[in-house]
């Protein structure tokens, strides 16, 4: 509490000496666990969102001729820190937030954003999501100081169902989950869509457990066994996905798992050799897509933070569309920059991102690919220095992973 | 079958895992009566004491190494910070380690950093042991076990076949006594303490890699530890130990039943009204709160534990 205050006073006091003209640059709060169970996920996109607006913005002209800078907040992955920490960034003079670990922490930004614009429509702030999935954010509880630039839960189960659809070897399926809104989701989804898909697939099981507490998965792996489950549907992530992938091969599992995150933070280290042509994830990209300019900045960035892999393609596309609306508008005002990212158009190194008027949800092409031994030709990169790296099984255009929505939006 | 055999290997794993880490902290309770809340913490500086060590020369002898630091560590924190609180009575000494908890962590956050450490399991330990029917036994879950037993029958030795446990034992109970025999009780304390806290820093060493070398690790298993220290009766080890297997099992098991709370509530003839939250949650997503169920009910039917020697 005091460090708070002496924060705002000193904060106060440089903004009276140097006049309020200090903020030569674009800042975006990004508010998301630096610490705790899922630290390393929020460092790891820390580090992604200040490489990409260095490289791909500033580097570039910036935004009208300023520097675009990500300053990190800890939410500790709690949704009651989040509210804090937005106050933190709003009154440090932030009007652009980020978050995207965890839909309970998304839920929780996107009502006290709400609340605050409706409040200070003079002082307005914008929240750009690039990773939390769950489809109310923009369905049931849209809003038009959102945007989401990863997938949600509906069109990833859309575009995985299709594929379980021609997989005639797929007979029992059983749902491990984290036990909060994004968990959720994910086994609602799995099961209605396999039930209008495949009727003869059965879900032999589905589990939720708590998030980030587990640290033994071998009961859990037990229990998937016991089930008699060939594959395995999953949306967990950052330790909770590394630790459950660790028993399964500890324990010997010999089911397929469908994931959404295995492609990073740890997950192919656990898995090592004992993934090979059993774990498949899908994603926006992957190292083995090929593309133009993404391979080299994936390489700097590699050599750049040791011990970290490159792996969120959409930080990318949202840095970049995030400079664009902004260059295109003219202006850093929320309302106005919001206003130039719907409906935007984005040309990516793997195709058009689509950022949907009705929603604020972006379009993009997905890929569903399943670890595969590095052979230098269609696997070219390995993940984590593991000597496995991912190879595409089916690529999902823009246009088959997109969902109606619910949204009726509240514009202002 | 295959389901239960396998859950009971794992339980027996975990439990003996959990026994590494209570058993020091029910001997210095029983020792000094002091209610260590910083054990977990030595936990965590046992694992990351071994990361650091296997980082220069490997895992083996930070098997060795790690769990001394943490000893002495303990020791020292015994001899200057606790040895002084107690002064000032048990209050004092309850505050001084609960502080310390939150001081360790804080300076692991300062040395190692937010993020988990990639503390590994050695390569000649990564591997299967045997295959029960279908499933894999990891080698490592069978070195924890080696670990546990071989600690616990150490230690049985160390306090009723030596000279120094009779001296320990005899402590215990009427200090006063040993004192006056000519023993330096004090020394004989900070010993204990040396030694519990090295206890939990050899869980922390074999259960860091098994599991995950972070920050949080303290926190994570600081309240089941007393847990099982309570349910087993504070002070008594074979409590400790019945405790910890048993706390370990149900976790286990629990999290195989897929049968509701209403299911449950039927087997005793009760209804519960149909589409609460409640009624619906599934044993296995009460798996994580069933031991502190335990505890409760313990304090209330059995305050002094399974096996406890003290009433209060």
């Amino acid at each position: 509490m005091k460090n708070k205050l002496i924060q705002h006073l000193a904060l106060a006091a440089s903004t009276l000496l140097i006049g309020g003209s200090a903020f030569a640059q674009v800042k975006i709060a990004y508010i998301d666990p630096l610490s705790g169970p899922f630290a390393n996920v929020g460092d790891a996109g820390l580090k992604g969102f200040k490489e990409a607006a260095e490289i791909l913005v500033n580097q570039k002209g910036g935004i009208m001729g300023q520097k675009l800078e990500f300053t990190g907040f800890d939410n500790k992955g709690s949704p009651q820190e989040t509210q804090l920490q937005l106050k933190a960034a709003i009154d440090q003079g932030f009007r652009f937030v980020t978050l995207g670990n965890g839909s309970g922490a998304a839920h929780s930004l996107i009502d006290a954003v709400n609340k605050w614009n409706a409040r200070n429509p003079d002082k307005t702030v914008l929240f750009f999501n690039y990773a939390a999935v769950d489809p109310t954010l923009t369905n049931e509880k849209c809003s038009f100081w959102h945007f989401r630039f990863d997938a949600n839960t509906e069109m990833k189960m859309e575009a995985i169902s299709n594929f379980m659809e021609k997989d005639k070897k797929i007979k029992k399926v059983f749902i491990i989950g984290q036990d909060y809104a994004h968990g959720h989701q994910v086994a609602k989804y799995t099961k209605e869509m396999l039930a209008k898909k495949r009727k003869d697939i059965k879900i032999v099981g589905e589990d939720l457990h708590p998030i980030g507490r587990v640290k033994d998965f071998a009961p859990y792996i037990a229990k998937i066994k016991a089930s008699g489950a060939d594959t395995v549907m999953t949306g967990n992530w950052g330790n909770d996905l590394s630790l459950l992938v660790k028993a399964a091969k500890d324990a010997g599992l010999k089911a397929r798992f469908f994931t959404y995150y295995a492609g990073g933070l740890g997950t192919p280290t656990a898995l090592g050799a004992s993934g090979e042509g059993k774990v498949l994830q899908l994603t926006e990209w992957h190292s083995n897509v090929p593309t133009k300019t993404t391979e080299k900045f994936e390489a700097d960035f590699n050599k750049k933070y040791p011990g970290i892999y490159f792996y969120y393609l959409r930080v990318n596309n949202m840095v970049q569309m995030v400079a664009q609306a902004m260059n295109t508008a003219k202006s850093t005002d929320p309302k106005a920059v919001a206003l130039a990212l719907e409906d935007l158009r984005f040309q990516n190194d793997t195709g058009e991102v689509w950022m949907r008027k009705s929603d604020h949800q972006a379009m993009q092409p997905l890929y569903i690919s399943i670890f595969t031994k590095k052979d230098g030709k269609t696997v070219k990169h390995d993940s984590e220095g593991t000597g496995f790296g991912w190879k595409t099984l089916a690529a999902i255009s823009q246009r088959d992973s997109q969902m109606p929505t619910s949204c009726i939006m509240e514009r202002p | 079958m295959e389901f239960v055999v396998i859950s009971l290997l794992n339980g027996i794993t975990y439990g003996l895992l959990l026994f590494m880490l209570s058993s020091g902290l029910t001997l210095i309770f029983s020792m000094m009566g002091i209610l260590n809340f910083a054990h977990a913490s030595f936990y965590m500086l046992g694992a990351y004491f071994a990361y650091q060590i296997s980082t220069w020369v490997g895992f083996w002898p930070g098997l060795l190494v790690a769990p001394l630091m943490v000893g002495v560590v303990g020791a020292l924190i015994e001899r200057y910070g606790l040895r002084r609180a107690h002064r000032f009575g048990h209050v004092a000494e309850l505050l001084f380690t609960f502080g310390l908890a939150f001081l360790v962590e804080e300076i692991v956050h300062l040395i190692w950093g937010n993020v988990a450490v990639d503390y590994r399991i050695p390569a000649e330990l990564d591997g299967t042991l045997f295959t029960l029917f279908d499933t894999d036994f990891p080698i490592y879950k069978g070195f924890m076990m080696l670990i546990s037993v071989g600690m616990l029958v150490a230690l049985y030795a160390l306090l009723t076949r030596t000279r120094i446990g009779l001296i320990i034992q005899a402590a215990l109970t009427k200090p006063d006594m040993v004192e006056a025999l000519g023993h330096n009780v004090p020394r004989i304390f900070m010993l204990v303490f040396g030694g519990g806290t090295a206890l939990a820093g050899l869980a922390g060493v074999i259960g860091g890699n098994a599991f995950i070398t972070e920050p949080g690790m303290a926190a994570a298993v600081g309240s089941i530890v007393f847990v099982v220290v309570v349910v087993g009766g504070l002070g008594s080890l074979g409590g400790a130990f019945v405790a910890s297997l048993l706390i370990g099992c149900i976790q286990t098991f629990s999290v195989g039943l897929t049968i509701s709370v209403t299911d449950v509530f039927a087997l005793i003839g009760i209804v519960l009204p149909e589409g609460s939250q409640v009624a619906r949650l599934t044993i296995t997503q009460l798996a994580p709160v069933l031991p502190y169920m335990l505890m409760v009910a313990i304090l209330i039917f059995r305050p002094r534990g399974l096996m406890g020697a003290r009433e209060s």
